[in-house]
C-alpha cells in the first residue's frame, strides 16, 4: 500500500514540523549508523578469559542451564555419551551439519546413533555449535545457515551446545562485532537466536516451569580450543 | 482498536468484588516489584542504561521517517517485503491477503499486542482461517475467549485451577479423568497440543520488540520459544509491528534489551531474543520461504509533536502495571482496552479518542510509581493530568464532576469561606471517626467506604494548625 506509506510519512513529518530530513540530519543519522557505538557496557563481564568462563557458568546456573568444561573437541563424544546415560535417554543424537561438529570422531562411542541436519520434531537430543557466548548473562548466540539449522535450537527436548572458549565474550556488543567481522557491515544471517537457559513459562498459576515449547534442558559444553575456528 | 473503556467504573466494581482475582493481585503487589528490584540492584549500570535507552528512542522519534525508510530498504534487500498500514483495517486486510495467497488454513501466532490492537484473530476467523495463539498465556485466554489482562502476562487473571477447567472443556479428545492437578501436567498438555499446531501451520504471525534499521532485522523476545517455532516452521512469516519500534543499530537494541527483561519480569535476560532478517537463504536447511513486515501507524504518528509524544518511547515491558496501585486493585480487564495500567490509561485516549476512554486518565492516584520504574522514563502522571485537563477543556466530563470542580474552584478562590467550610468538614469527620479514627460508612462516599475505611482527619485542618503553631506566618 504505497498510498499508506505516503500518508504515514506525511503524518510523521507534519508532527515533527518539517519536511523530508535535510542533508545535515541525514548525514548525522548515517554517521550514527556507521559508528554503531556501544552504550554503557556492564562492568561485570569485563574480565580475563578464566573470569568470563566462571561468570558464564555462574549465570548459566542461575537460569537452570548446565555447563561442562572440556579440554578439547576430542572429549565431546564421551561427554555426550555421559549426558545421554545420566538422563536415561536413547543413544541417539541429531547434529548440526557444521564443520566443528562434523569433524568429531564418534568411533569411541559406537553405540550412539549419529545423524545430521535440521529437525522435524522427532529428535530427542540435538547438538549445535554456538557462534558466540556472552558471559554477562550466560547467553548463547546461535546463527542460522547451512551448518546450523534453527529448528535444532527449539524442537529437541534436550539441547547440547558446543561453545569454543575463544568465542566467549563479556558483552553482547563484542559478539555483534565478531558477527559483523564474519558477515559484513549491516548484514545478518536469516536468524540470530540469543538463547539464555532452557525454555520456560510462568503463565500458569504464576509459577515458573521449564520446557514450555522449546528445550526442557540446555547443556553447554565449553571447549578449550586453541583459537577461533573460522566459520 | 476495540474498547470498552467507557465501562471502567462498572468493571472496576466487579473486579473489586471478585475474590479469586483479588487473591492473585495480592500476590503481585509484593512479589513482582521485588523481583524487578533484585534484578535492578544486581546491575549497577541500570540507571545509566535507562538514560541511554531514552536518548536512543528520542533520537529515533526525531528521525522516525529516516529510520523507517532505512529499515524498509534493508528488509527489501534481504528479500522480505514491508507493508505500510495507516490503520487497523488496512493491517487486517494486508495480513488476510498474505494468508489467502499462501492458501492458509491454520495460522499460528506468537504474542503480539499489536495483533490484539487490530483484532486480527476475529478477522481471520471470519474469513475461514484458524488462528492459534501459541504463547501459553495467550492460548489460555483464546480458549476462554477473553482479552489479555496484562501486557506481558496475558492470562494473569486466570488461576491454575481455572486453566485445568479450561483444558478439560476444550481438549475433549483426551481422557477426562487425566490428572491435571499439577502445573507441570497442564504445561505438558499444552506443549503437546501446540507442538502439533506448530508443525501443521501454514503461516506464522509474530509481533516485534524492535526493528533494527541498520540490518533490516525484526526482533522478538520470549521465554517459551513459541515465537521462534511460530516463525521458523511455516512457509510464511508475518511480522506485525508499530512504527515506533525501530532502533538504529544492534548496539542500540542491546542497550534496550538490558533494561527490558529486568523491567518486565525481573530476569537478567529473557530466554529467547531472536533477530530475523528476510526469508530463508537458498542454502538454509530451514526457515520460512516468505518474510513480510506489516508496519502499523494507527494513531501513532498523530502523537508526534504533541504533549504525548514521549509515549512512543514505550517498550511495552509492563513495569508500570506491575507497580500501579490502581492496577493492583482492579486488574487489567477493568480498563477495557488492549493496553491497561498507566501506559494504557495514557495511550488509549491517543489511539481511540478521549471521548471513548474518559475514565482511564482518572484511573490513577498520580502517585508516580509508574514513572519511577518506567525504563524509558515516560512522564506518565504528567500525561494523565494533561488528559484530565483536555477532558475539562473539551467539555467531555460528566456534569457532576464538572460542577464539583467548579464548586471547589469557587471556594478555593475565597480563602475565608474555604477555611470555614473545610474546618467544619474536618471537625465533622473527626467526630464521625470517633476513637478509632476511621469511618466505615459515610453518605455520598459509599464508593470508598464499601472497600475500605476512610481515615478520619484529626479535627483540625492543616491551615488551622499552621496558624496555631506558627502564628499565621
Amino acid at each position: 500500500m504505497s498510498g499508506a506509506r505516503a500518508k504515514i510519512m506525511d503524518s510523521i513529518r507534519r508532527g515533527l514540523h518539517r519536511g523530508a530530513p535535510d542533508e545535515a540530519a541525514r548525514a548525522e543519522c548515517e554517521a550514527r549508523l556507521a559508528r554503531h557505538a556501544s552504550g554503557p557496557i556492564p562492568a561485570r563481564g569485563q574480565l580475563d578469559s578464566e573470569g568470563q568462563v566462571a561468570l558464564f557458568a555462574k549465570m548459566a546456573e542461575g537460569v537452570s542451564a548446565t555447563v561442562e568444561r572440556l579440554e578439547g573437541y576430542e572429549d565431546v563424544p564421551a561427554a555426550v555419551a555421559r549426558y545421554l546415560k545420566a538422563n536415561n535417554l536413547p543413544a541417539e543424537i541429531r547434529l548440526a551439519p557444521a564443520p566443528m561438529v562434523a569433524q568429531l570422531d564418534w568411533s569411541s562411542q559406537p553405540l550412539i546413533e549419529v545423524t545430521a541436519g535440521a529437525s522435524d520434531g522427532s529428535h530427542k537430543v540435538g547438538l549445535s555449535p554456538a557462534f558466540a557466548g556472552v558471559a554477562e548473562t550466560a547467553t548463547l548466540m546461535m546463527v542460522s545457515g547451512p551448518e546450523a539449522p534453527t529448528t535444532l535450537n527449539f524442537l529437541p527436548d534436550h539441547h547440547l551446545i558446543l561453545l569454543p572458549r575463544s568465542r566467549l565474550f563479556g558483552a553482547y556488543e563484542e559478539a555483534w562485532a565478531r558477527l559483523r567481522a564474519g558477515y559484513g557491515e549491516g548484514e545478518m544471517p536469516r536468524t540470530v537466536n540469543l538463547v539464555t537457559g532452557p525454555s520456560r513459562s510462568a503463565d500458569i498459576g504464576h509459577v515458573p516451569q521449564l520446557g514450555a515449547h522449546g528445550p526442557r534442558r540446555l547443556h553447554i559444553l565449553i571447549v578449550d580450543d586453541e583459537a577461533a575456528p573460522e566459520r | 482498536m476495540q474498547t470498552t473503556a467507557h465501562r471502567f467504573t462498572e468493571k472496576a466494581s466487579a473486579a473489586l468484588a471478585d475474590r479469586e482475582l483479588q487473591g492473585m493481585l495480592q500476590q503481585m503487589r509484593v512479589h513482582v516489584p521485588e523481583r524487578r528490584q533484585a534484578a535492578v540492584d544486581a546491575l549497577p549500570e541500570f540507571e545509566t542504561l535507562r538514560d541511554r535507552g531514552r536518548a536512543i528512542k528520542d533520537h529515533v522519534i526525531a528521525n522516525l521517517d529516516f529510520y523507517l525508510e532505512r529499515f524498509e530498504a534493508k528488509v527489501t534487500a534481504a528479500g522480505g517485503k514491508v507493508h505500510w498500514c495507516a490503520d487497523a483495517a488496512e493491517a487486517r486486510d494486508t495480513i488476510l491477503g498474505i494468508c489467502r495467497k499462501a492458501g492458509a488454513r491454520t495460522v499460528t501466532k506468537g504474542k503480539t499486542m499489536v495483533g490484539e490492537e487490530i483484532a486480527i484473530n476475529a478477522h481471520l476467523e471470519r474469513h475461514g482461517m484458524i488462528p492459534v495463539e501459541t504463547d501459553l498465556g495467550e492460548y489460555i485466554i483464546q480458549l476462554r475467549d477473553e482479552p489479555p489482562s496484562h501486557i506481558i502476562a496475558p492470562s494473569f487473571h486466570v488461576s491454575a485451577a481455572q486453566v485445568a477447567d479450561t483444558f478439560l472443556e476444550h481438549h475433549t479428545h483426551l481422557d477426562p479423568k487425566r490428572p491435571l492437578g499439577d502445573i507441570a501436567d497442564l504445561l505438558s498438555e499444552a506443549r503437546g497440543i501446540l507442538r502439533s499446531r506448530f508443525l501443521a501451520a501454514d503461516v506464522g504471525i509474530t509481533g516485534a520488540n524492535f526493528l533494527v534499521a541498520e540490518t533490516g532485522s525484526t526482533v522478538i523476545v520470549t521465554n517459551e520459544g513459541n515465537g521462534d517455532l511460530t516463525q521458523t516452521l511455516p512457509g510464511v512469516h508475518i511480522v506485525l509491528a508499530g512504527i515506533e519500534k525501530v532502533v538504529p543499530t544492534l548496539e542500540d537494541a542491546s542497550t534496550i534489551m538490558r533494561i527490558l527483561a529486568r523491567s518486565a519480569t525481573g530476569q537478567e535476560m529473557s530466554v529467547y531474543t531472536t533477530f530475523s532478517t528476510g526469508p530463508r537463504r537458498p542454502e538454509d536447511p530451514d526457515g520460512p520461504a516468505e518474510y513480510h513486515v506489516v508496519l502499523l501507524d494507527n494513531g501513532r504518528s498523530a502523537v508526534l509533536g504533541t504533549e504525548f509524544q514521549d509515549l512512543l518511547r514505550c517498550i511495552r515491558c509492563g513495569a508500570c502495571l506491575d507497580h500501579c496501585p490502581i492496577y493492583h486493585a482492579v486488574g487489567g480487564h477493568s480498563y477495557g482496552s488492549v493496553y491497561g495500567g498507566p501506559i494504557g490509561a495514557a495511550l488509549t485516549p491517543a489511539l481511540v479518542g478521549l471521548e471513548k476512554s474518559l475514565d482511564l486518565p482518572n484511573a490513577s492516584t498520580l502517585c508516580g510509581r509508574c514513572e519511577s520504574v518506567c525504563p524509558m522514563r515516560i512522564p506518565l502522571p504528567k500525561m494523565l493530568r494533561n488528559w484530565r485537563e483536555a477532558a475539562f477543556d473539551r467539555h467531555l466530563m460528566p456534569a457532576r464532576a464538572r460542577w464539583g470542580l467548579k464548586l471547589w474552584a469557587f471556594l478555593a478562590k475565597r480563602p475565608a469561606l474555604y477555611r470555614r467550610i473545610s474546618g467544619a468538614g474536618a471537625r465533622f469527620l473527626a467526630w464521625r471517626g470517633g476513637k478509632a479514627g476511621r469511618i466505615a460508612s459515610l453518605p455520598f462516599a459509599g464508593g470508598w467506604t464499601r472497600w475500605r475505611d476512610l481515615p478520619a482527619p484529626e479535627g483540625e485542618t492543616f491551615q488551622a494548625r499552621w496558624r496555631r503553631e506558627r502564628g499565621g506566618a
